[in-house]
């Protein structure tokens, strides 16, 4: 990445002579106008089809973004410490293969799982140990890595497809909980929670922050910097793991181009919930609001027929254009 | 010359000799000249593509969207051709540099003015260039009966023994050695990515200079989507999926350091010949071409990790302290 913190001079923060109230530092935050957008999608859709405003559809429009946003929150506290993981979708492929030669054995479901969880893990601590113990560029690292877990199920797999999952095993990614109500949702709000008092409630969620703001000062402050983001490496594993976990149970089978071009929507979600692409600011709520403003933006789009790879148009032109808007306007108000 | 034996390009063109060696042993039929030559003509693509990649290397920055350029330019090419095949070669040649030039351009230019870090932007105008294929093609595949017999034969036409695609290849590599070497802009490229602070004390527009980089690295794709397509004479929405990977990979092994500022010429040659002499290997050895991705993958891995490793402790001592000075 090209941080010269040269040209960054020309974007210099603007320092208030005091802080505005609470209420006004709300309203004018980036999870609000993030609100607005999603609620201004939803009347939109719900007046484009006529098939949107159903209990049964809005559920259904939930799974275009639960499996994503669940990476998404591990990647936000990534993101947030300086480091980043292109290679979740390549770690999905891999655990989804790894439970799909498993079930071949007529494993039970708590195994599959295990495995599921376990070759996340894995391959985590492979890009982690790659990063923070050889000291390498956690882009290109796992930019090498997001070929190298997608190629093992490849190689496992070739043109051959893993299915015969135990009956069980439908429930994570079909079941639901209570009315429309799916398990996958429940999950997202749990893991959502959890992000959110891990992030913004404890001292290791200050310690990602100080990471990302100057690893320098952090380092000389006491922080172990090598062990967090290790840990933060682990944890994008392992919610890949889960992630997959999710998908394979819902398409109840597994092909080596699972997931494919995964890990460009995850990054866009994170970017669109406000959390700064270089590090050090960004929250879990904003990533929650990305998630539902991308689930219904794709779920509108696929109710007027648009195909698939139109829509990654628009997720690539949302990713520059919600963080080009704010830069433009800075330059703008600047003249 | 003793600066050359114990350099990274001397160790790989070890590496590559002993991978042909290898090969030699047990099929002596693949290092016929003839088979040599058709090896370079299938890593010409990656070739081409790859110097482009590496003056954006150069410069800390990275090119993701140079496969869906490819594909994009390739498509309206082989749609063009279909439609008018009495617009003539040279200007569909022109349309193909002239339009990968702009898709780097409009990297280049959010790369600069709005300093949004390069592999953002470049994610974004990957899927957004590939989405704009199928948007135009409306998803059908252009075939060989549809295009010209001198849009499909120029690349293949063999010329003093080699196919002009090989010669296209060359000649961009010989402007690079000198491109990179002896102009101002090629050495603007080294400075900018070693030391942007100091380049800009040296009066370089560190912005600008990447602009430029990202505008070669899109003309050079945008010429490959026009080989590309008529060598292989199909066009369709996939064409190069993931390539982008392999041209990375390419440099990365090459020794282009993906910090900035470090890496030559010959040795992004000698990374892309590597990793075409793998891929065309594999299937004459008997592997499964589905290898093809962990390896890849796996030789990225192994790269970067030997760059880091020889780099350290790599510091000049630029001022010796006076020995036994009290």
């Amino acid at each position: 990445m090209s941080e010269t913190g040269l040209r960054d001079s020309s974007l210099h923060r603007h320092l208030p002579d005091r802080l505005e109230g609470r209420g006004a530092r709300l309203v004018k935050s980036w999870e609000s106008l993030l609100l607005a957008v999603a609620i201004a999608i939803f009347v939109a859709n719900s007046f484009a089809s006529p098939y949107f405003l159903n209990a049964w559809s809005l559920s259904d429009a939930t799974f275009n973004f639960t499996e994503k946003a669940m990476i998404a929150f591990a990647m936000a506290m990534l993101i947030i410490a300086g480091e980043i993981d292109l290679s979740v979708a390549g770690i999905v492929a891999l655990a989804s293969t790894a439970m799909g030669a498993a079930a071949q054995f007529e494993v039970g479901v708590p195994v599959l799982i295990l495995v599921g969880l376990g070759t996340g893990l894995l391959c985590g601590a492979f890009n982690g140990i790659l990063v923070t113990g050889m000291g390498l560029p956690s882009i290109v690292v796992t930019i090498g890595t997001m070929s190298l877990f997608r190629g093992i199920s490849y190689i496992v797999l070739g043109d051959q497809a893993y299915r015969g999952y135990p009956a069980g095993f439908s429930w994570f990614g079909q079941g639901y909980v209570f009315w429309v109500i799916s398990f996958e949702l429940v999950l997202f709000a749990i893991l959502a929670l959890i992000y959110y008092v891990v992030l913004h409630r404890t001292s290791f969620g200050r310690t990602v922050y100080a990471i990302g703001n100057n690893p320098t000062g952090a380092l000389f402050s006491g922080i172990r910097v090598a062990r967090v983001k290790f840990v933060l490496f682990l944890l994008t594993g392992l919610m890949s793991g889960v992630a997959a976990i999710c998908l394979t149970s819902r398409l109840g089978s597994t092909r080596p181009s699972i997931a494919t071009a995964w890990e460009l929507e995850v990054v866009t979600m994170v970017v669109l919930g406000g959390i700064n692409i270089l590090g050090g600011s960004g929250t879990i709520p904003g990533v929650v609001i990305a998630a539902f403003v991308m689930g219904l933006v794709t779920f509108g789009l696929g109710l007027l027929n648009v195909p698939g790879i139109v829509m990654s148009i628009f997720i690539g032109a949302l990713l520059i254009g919600v963080i080009a808007l704010p830069r433009l306007w800075t330059l703008w108000r600047q003249r | 010359m003793s600066g050359f034996l114990r350099s990274r390009e001397a160790l790989l063109t070890l590496v590559v000799l002993a991978l042909l060696g290898l090969i030699a042993g047990r099929f002596p039929a693949f290092v016929a000249p003839g088979n040599l030559a058709g090896v370079f003509n299938d890593t010409a693509p990656l070739l081409i593509l790859a110097l482009g990649q590496t003056v954006v290397i150069l410069t800390r920055c990275i090119d993701l969207s140079v496969a869906a350029n490819l594909a994009l330019t390739g498509m309206v090419c082989a749609m063009l051709n279909a439609a008018a095949p009495d617009v003539p070669l040279a200007a569909i040649l022109a349309l193909a540099v002239a339009m990968g030039a702009v898709m780097g351009a409009i990297n280049g230019l959010l790369v600069w003015t709005l300093a949004i870090p390069p592999i953002v932007v470049t994610l974004g105008t990957m899927t957004i260039y590939r989405g704009l294929i199928f948007v135009i093609s409306g998803g059908e595949w252009v075939n060989s009966h549809q295009m010209g017999a001198s849009f499909t034969g120029f690349p293949r036409a063999v010329l003093l023994g080699l196919p002009v695609m090989s010669w296209i290849a060359l000649a961009i590599l010989a402007g690079f050695f000198l491109f990179v070497a002896r102009t101002p802009l090629g050495r603007a490229f080294y400075a900018v990515g070693g030391n942007p602070h100091a380049a800009v004390y040296a009066g370089l527009n560190v912005g600008r200079t990447q602009f430029w980089a990202f505008v070669v690295s899109g003309a050079l794709a945008g010429l490959t989507g026009y080989l590309w397509v008529a060598r292989y004479a199909v066009a369709y929405v996939d064409i190069a999926a993931g390539f982008e990977l392999e041209v990375v990979a390419a440099c990365v092994i090459g020794g282009i350091a993906i910090a900035g500022g470090a890496g030559t010429i010959l040795g992004t040659l000698l990374g892309a010949l590597f990793l075409g002499i793998l891929k065309n290997a594999l299937p004459v050895i008997g592997v499964s071409p589905f290898w093809q991705m962990a390896i890849s993958g796996a030789a990225i891995v192994v790269a970067i990790a030997f760059n880091s490793r020889s780099a350290l402790g790599r510091g000049r001592i630029i001022l010796k302290r006076a020995e036994g000075a009290a």
